[in-house]
């Protein structure tokens, strides 16, 4: 029955079986049938589907590697980002830490020169503080010896007797000849 | 390949010398038999079947039907076992990919859409085999069995029961044959339009085998045609012409046994399209 309909489609489809070239042969229609059934069935199981799947397995395998390329690609350009943002900060400590240290010396220099100052004002206070205690002790003697010349001085006034004008003048002179030496 | 022609002809013209002008021998050289033909040198005969009153004999065209089908299983498990190897096969197997490839991307896929993956074994099965007999049909000697109207009805009834097959489980029963009648159709006009699609369902195989038989048929009897102008003009100052015009047309029929290959596969994709996403 079936077989039956299938051939008498078969013939419909080949404008209905006319003679010479459009006469349908039923034994060529048998056979195309079984051939191209058994030719499906076999290529199916044997050859399309692991072409098939080979064919995908390599499209996923493509489209996989692609995008992992372009992953590594993406953190590599992170790691190069990371890399000179590490870079910029090591080079603004180390300009830091130069800085620093250079307050530092400034600072260093500064105390230095500050005390070096100090302490030379110092040895100049205490040179001149000993220079003024020294003058003072000079003129102390000096008082001292004034004393004792116009003590003798007197002394010899008196020894030698003279009037009060002579005195004066001689006095005088005395005093000069001090102040000379 | 020509001079192998001209050594029919002119076997056959000895033969009907007193008739020049019959065309008989063209037919007998494009239409099937039950010998194979390597004449002037021999015919080999070959055996008669016959099951529950059906001629099944073997002929010609069965026997070159088989070389293209073991030709075929040869190729492609080949091939699959290539890729088994390495995703990346060398040589022979990338100029069957890029075929198959074709079949899949450029025909199956914009066609079908989704789902298509089912009917890719019968594209591709149904295109290799006409491409692989178109093919075979130009080699001297050989016959071309896809140029046997009784073959492409049986290939266009197989698509035909594939795409009804395709559209019923997809749509179910009912529905695919609501689906047929294009929405929006006023109803007066549905009686004419359920006929009309129904004849449809039929007239789309029937373009198909025809055309694929008329094409392959057309090319040859060219060629044979041009040849026997030679002996009808009883000259052999035509054979140049002769011989040249059939050249362009056997090259002609190379790009032929592609396109019709390519052509019958596209359209029942196209079918198979329609009648499994008939919204679209």
């Amino acid at each position: 029955m079936i077989a039956e309909i299938y051939f008498a489609l078969i013939s419909l489809l080949a404008a209905g079986g006319g003679g010479g070239l459009l006469s349908v042969d039923q034994g060529l229609a048998f056979w195309t049938t079984l051939t191209f059934l058994l030719l499906l069935f076999l290529l199916k199981k044997y050859a399309w589907k692991p072409i098939l799947t080979a064919l995908k397995q390599r499209e996923s395998a493509i489209k996989e590697s692609l995008e992992q390329a372009e992953k590594a690609k993406e953190e590599a350009k992170k790691i190069l980002s990371q890399n000179e943002a590490n870079l910029a900060k090591a080079e603004e400590e180390s300009k830091k830490i130069i800085e620093q240290s250079r307050q530092y010396a400034e600072n260093l220099k500064q105390q230095i020169l500050n005390e070096s100052k100090s302490q030379a004002k110092k040895l100049i206070e205490d040179a001149s503080s000993e220079i003024e205690r020294k003058k003072l002790a000079a003129l102390d003697e000096l008082k001292i010896q004034i004393a004792q010349i116009a003590v003798d001085a007197a002394s010899k006034i008196i020894r030698e007797n003279l009037d009060s004008e002579k005195n004066k003048n001689l006095v005088q002179n005395y005093i000069k000849e001090i102040s000379k030496n | 390949m020509d001079s192998l022609v001209v050594n029919k002809v002119v076997a056959d013209t000895l033969h009907s010398t007193h008739s020049e002008n019959d065309s008989g021998w063209i037919l007998h050289h494009v239409m099937d038999g039950n010998y194979l033909d390597f004449s002037p040198f021999l015919k080999v005969y070959l055996p008669q079947f016959e099951l529950f009153g059906i001629d099944i004999s073997i002929t010609r065209h069965v026997i070159f039907m088989w070389l293209a089908a073991l030709l075929m299983f040869w190729v492609f498990t080949s091939v699959a076992k290539s890729y088994k190897k390495s995703l990346a096969p060398k040589g022979s197997s990338n100029f069957w990919e890029v075929f198959i490839l074709f079949v899949r991307d450029e025909i199956a896929k914009p066609t079908i859409g989704k789902g298509y993956e089912t009917f890719l074994p019968y594209l591709l099965t149904a295109f290799f085999f006409i491409l692989f007999g178109n093919f075979l049909g130009l080699i001297p000697f050989s016959a071309t069995f896809t140029s046997n109207i009784a073959v492409t009805a049986t290939l266009a009834t197989l698509s035909f029961l594939v795409i009804q097959i395709g559209g019923i489980k997809n749509n179910g029963f009912l529905g695919y044959f609501k689906g047929l009648v294009p929405h929006g159709v006023p109803i007066f006009l549905l009686p004419i339009m359920a006929v009309v699609e129904l004849l449809g369902l039929f007239t789309k195989p029937f373009a198909l085998a025809i055309r694929l038989f008329a094409n392959m048929t057309a090319g040859h009897i060219v060629i044979y045609a041009l040849i026997s102008l030679i002996f009808v003009m009883k000259s052999y100052l035509i054979s140049p012409v002769s011989v040249g015009m059939a050249l362009f047309i056997y090259g002609l029929e190379v790009l032929v046994a592609l396109l019709q290959a390519y052509i019958f596969t596209m359209l029942s994709s196209l079918f198979i399209g329609m009648a499994v996403h008939q919204d679209h």
